[in-house]
C-alpha cells in the first residue's frame, strides 16, 4: 500500500487484518455490541474479516444467519432500537438491495417520523466494487445512491488507518452508518502508526498536496488516484489528491479549498456518471467555487454499463490510472 | 389447553369500552377527514377492535408492540393517550409524533409502541430486532408483531418466521386476516390460505382464532404468551377479522360486495359483545350509557387538545434527521 508517509513507529497489517481488529476492539469495549450477518461466523467471513471472533466472542454475539438480508437487516434496526448496537455486516452492496426497504423506510426514517423518540444506532459494513473478475451482480459500486439519503453516515475508508479507526467512531455516532469497504483493498497493507486511536469520521483528508490539479475521490480509487499523481509528478505536473473518506455528510469545504488552490479538477468516482456522488461534487464547486476555476471540471466514472466478466471489458469499465492521467493533463496542459 | 379470560363484571366492560373507544374515535376521525381536518390516508380499523383488545390484554407494559398502518386500535388499545394521537392525526406539534408521522406513523417509546409501519411486512423483522434486544439484555418480555395477511404475500414474513423460530425469539405474531390485501381477496393473492399451516412450515406453532371475539382472541392471546414464556418460542395467531370500511379513504370497493359487508357487519366485535353481555344480563342499559359517555367525553377532550395545539416550525423540519444522541 502506497501509504503517504513512512512512520517509524508503526505496525505493518492488511486492511482485513484492521477491520478485524476494529470489530474485535468494539465487542471488547461494548457488551452491547453484537455481529449479524451471513457466514460471518464458522465460514470466518466471505473476506475473511470476521475469521476467529466467532471462537473467542461466541455465538450469542457472532450471529451467523440466513440469506435473509431484508429480516437480518431490519433485526439490526430493531435491537438498534432496543438498546444493543448492532454491526451488521452485508456481504456485498450487491445484496444490500435486498435489504433497501430496511435502511431506507426503517433505519434512517424512524427518528424522524417518530419526532425524535427513538434513534437507530446501527453500523451496517459492506464490501463493494469492482475489479475481482466477478460480473456485474458482485461488482456495482452503489455508495453514491446511499449518499443521497439524509439521515445516514457513508464511510469509505481507503487506507489501513480508516479501516482500523472508523468503526470506532460510527459505533459512537446515534445514527444508522455505512462502511464500504472496497473489495480490492482487503489484502493491500499500510502502517498503522502505534499511537493513532482514533480517526474522524467527518471530514475528507488531504493524501498527497499539490498546486496544478486536484485529484478528488474515495474508496477504491483513491490508490488509482495516488499512481496517477506519481506518474504526472513525473511529467512535471503537481497533483493534489483528496480523500472523502466521508460520502455523507460531504466535506464541501476541504473540496473547495484544494479546488481555490489548484484552480482544476478531476473526480473519480467507481460509481456511475449520471445521478452520482461525482455530479453532487461538480455542483458544488460549481455553486460554490465557479470563479475559482481555470478550467471545466472533469470526471472519471465507470462506464455505464454493468461490469462485465471479461477482464478487458471490465478493466475497460472501470476508473484506470491511465485514464485519470490522461484526464489530468489534458485539464493543465490542453493539447 | 383453553386457558379461561377471568370474564368478571369489570373485566367484560373494560373490553367493551376498549373497542368503543377505538370505534368511536375512528368515528370522529372519519368526521375530521371530511373536514380537511386530517389529511392524507386514513385506514380505518372498523370491524377488527377485537382483535387488538384481545391482544393487548395479555401484554404487560414491559413487552413491545409493532403495528402496521392500520393501527389506530392497536395505538389506543395500547394506552396511548388518545389526545396525542388524535393531535397527530391532525398535523400538531403536540402529537404522538410532533405531526411528522400522522396516521400510519404513531409511535410512543414509553409503551414499547415501535410503531406503525406503512411498508407492508415492513414491521416483522424489526420485531426480530427488537425481541432479541430484548432477550440479549436478559429481560423476559414479549413483542407483539401485528401484520395484515397481505405481508404473508412479502419476503419479510418468510424470512421473519424462520429467524424467530431458528433464533427461538418470544415473538407473538398476530396475523390480522381481514381477508383483502387493498382489494386483493386473499384466496386470488395466496397458493395456501392456510396461515398456520404456513407458520408450521417454520416450525412456528399457531392457531386460528375468530378475531370478532374479543373473548376468544384474549384467551387466545393468554395461551400464546404463556407458551411464549415458557417454551422459549415464538407462536403464531390468525386472527379472522373483516374490515367494515374501504381500505382507504379513496376507495370505491370494486373489489366486494355490499352484501358481503353487511353479512359481515351483523357479526361485528362491538354488537357482537354487547348482544351477549345484554342477554346474559351482564350489563345494564344505563352501563352501556355510562361508557359511551365516557368515551365520547374522552374523545372531545382529544379533539379539543388536537384543535388547540401548535403547528411545529417549518425551521425545525430538520430537526431528528439525524440524532444528537440515544434517548434514553
Amino acid at each position: 500500500m502506497n501509504t503517504p508517509q513512512a512512520n517509524a513507529a508503526a505496525t505493518r497489517m492488511t486492511y482485513r487484518e484492521a477491520c478485524k481488529q476494529a470489530l474485535r476492539e468494539a465487542l471488547l469495549s461494548d457488551s452491547r455490541v453484537f455481529l449479524m450477518g451471513e457466514d460471518i461466523g464458522r465460514y470466518g467471513g466471505c473476506y475473511a474479516v470476521t475469521k476467529g471472533l466467532l471462537e473467542e466472542f461466541g455465538e450469542e454475539r457472532i450471529r451467523d444467519t440466513p440469506l435473509s438480508e431484508s429480516a437480518f437487516v431490519g433485526a439490526g434496526v430493531g435491537a438498534a432500537m432496543a438498546g444493543m448496537r448492532p454491526i451488521v455486516e452485508i456481504m456485498t452492496v450487491n445484496f444490500s438491495l435486498l435489504a433497501l426497504d430496511q435502511i431506507l423506510n426503517n433505519a434512517v426514517t424512524i427518528p424522524h417520523m417518530s419526532g425524535g423518540q427513538f434513534a437507530i444506532p446501527l453500523v451496517i459494513r459492506m464490501a463493494t466494487g469492482g475489479g475481482r473478475r466477478v460480473g456485474a451482480q458482485h461488482s456495482r459500486s452503489l455508495e453514491g445512491w446511499y449518499a443521497h439519503i439524509p439521515g445516514l453516515r457513508v464511510l469509505t475508508p481507503a487506507t489501513v488507518e480508516d479501516a482500523r479507526f472508523m468503526l470506532k467512531g460510527a459505533l459512537a455516532d446515534p445514527n444508522p452508518v455505512i462502511i464500504f469497504e472496497h473489495v480490492m483493498l482487503y489484502n493491500m497493507e499500510g502502517d498503522l502508526p502505534s499511537d493513532m486511536e482514533k480517526v474522524d469520521i467527518a471530514h475528507a483528508k488531504l493524501r498527497r498536496a499539490g498546486r496544478d490539479v486536484s485529484l478528488i475521490t474515495y474508496g477504491g480509487s483513491l490508490f488509482k488516484a495516488l499512481e496517477a499523481a506519481d506518474a504526472l509528478a513525473a511529467e512535471g505536473i503537481d497533483a493534489e489528491v483528496i480523500d472523502l473518506r466521508v460520502l455523507r455528510p460531504l466535506d464541501t469545504k476541504t473540496i473547495l479549498d484544494s479546488v481555490a488552490k489548484t484552480r482544476r479538477c478531476v473526480i473519480i468516482d467507481e460509481g456511475w456518471r449520471s445521478g452520482s456522488i461525482s455530479a453532487e461534487i461538480g455542483m458544488r464547486i460549481a455553486e460554490e467555487a465557479f470563479f475559482e476555476l481555470d478550467a471545466p471540471l472533469r470526471r472519471v466514472c465507470s462506464r455505464e454499463a454493468p461490469i462485465p466478466y471479461a477482464a478487458h471489458l471490465e478493466d475497460a469499465c472501470l476508473p484506470q490510472v491511465a485514464t485519470i492521467v490522461a484526464v489530468a493533463r489534458e485539464l493543465v496542459r490542453p493539447s | 389447553m383453553t386457558k379461561k379470560v377471568h370474564l368478571d363484571h369489570v373485566h367484560l366492560l373494560h373490553l367493551l369500552k376498549a373497542m368503543i373507544r377505538i370505534r368511536h374515535f375512528e368515528a370522529k376521525c372519519v368526521e375530521l377527514y371530511q373536514a380537511q381536518k386530517i389529511l392524507g390516508f386514513l385506514h380505518l380499523y372498523d370491524g377488527e377492535e377485537a382483535v387488538s383488545v384481545g391482544v393487548m390484554e395479555a401484554l404487560t407494559q414491559d413487552d413491545a408492540v409493532i403495528a402496521t398502518y392500520r393501527e389506530h386500535g392497536q395505538a389506543l388499545a395500547r394506552g396511548v393517550d388518545p389526545k396525542c394521537l388524535m393531535a397527530e392525526m391532525m398535523g400538531k406539534l403536540n402529537g404522538c409524533c410532533r405531526g411528522r408521522g400522522g396516521s400510519m406513523h404513531f409511535f410512543d417509546r414509553a409503551r414499547r409502541f415501535y410503531g406503525g409501519n406503512a411498508i407492508v411486512g415492513g414491521g416483522l423483522p424489526l420485531a426480530l430486532g427488537v425481541a432479541l434486544a430484548d432477550k440479549m439484555q436478559r429481560r423476559s418480555t414479549v413483542t407483539a408483531c401485528f401484520f395484515g395477511e397481505g405481508a404473508v404475500d412479502e419476503g419479510e414474513f418468510h424470512e421473519t418466521l424462520n429467524l424467530a423460530k431458528l433464533w427461538r425469539l418470544p415473538i407473538l405474531f398476530v396475523c390480522e386476516n381481514n381477508l383483502y390485501s387493498m382489494g386483493m381477496a386473499v384466496e386470488r393473492a395466496e397458493a395456501d390460505i392456510d396461515f398456520v399451516h404456513k407458520a408450521s412450515g417454520y416450525r412456528v406453532a399457531g392457531e386460528k382464532v375468530d378475531g370478532m371475539d374479543v373473548v376468544a382472541v384474549e384467551s387466545a392471546a393468554r395461551n400464546a404468551i404463556d407458551r411464549i414464556r415458557s417454551e422459549n418460542d415464538p407462536y403464531f395467531l390468525e386472527c379472522r377479522t373483516y374490515r367494515f370500511r374501504a381500505h382507504s379513504m379513496f376507495d370505491a370497493q370494486l373489489y366486494r360486495s355490499k352484501d358481503e359487508v353487511e353479512a359481515w357487519r351483523k357479526k361485528g366485535p362491538i354488537v357482537r359483545f354487547q348482544t351477549w353481555l345484554e342477554a346474559n344480563r351482564l350489563i345494564k342499559p344505563e352501563e352501556l350509557a355510562a361508557i359511551e359517555e365516557e368515551v365520547d367525553k374522552e374523545i372531545a377532550a382529544a379533539v379539543a387538545f388536537a384543535e388547540a395545539g401548535g403547528l411545529e416550525p417549518v425551521s425545525e423540519v430538520e430537526r431528528f434527521v439525524t440524532m444528537e444522541a440515544v434517548p434514553s
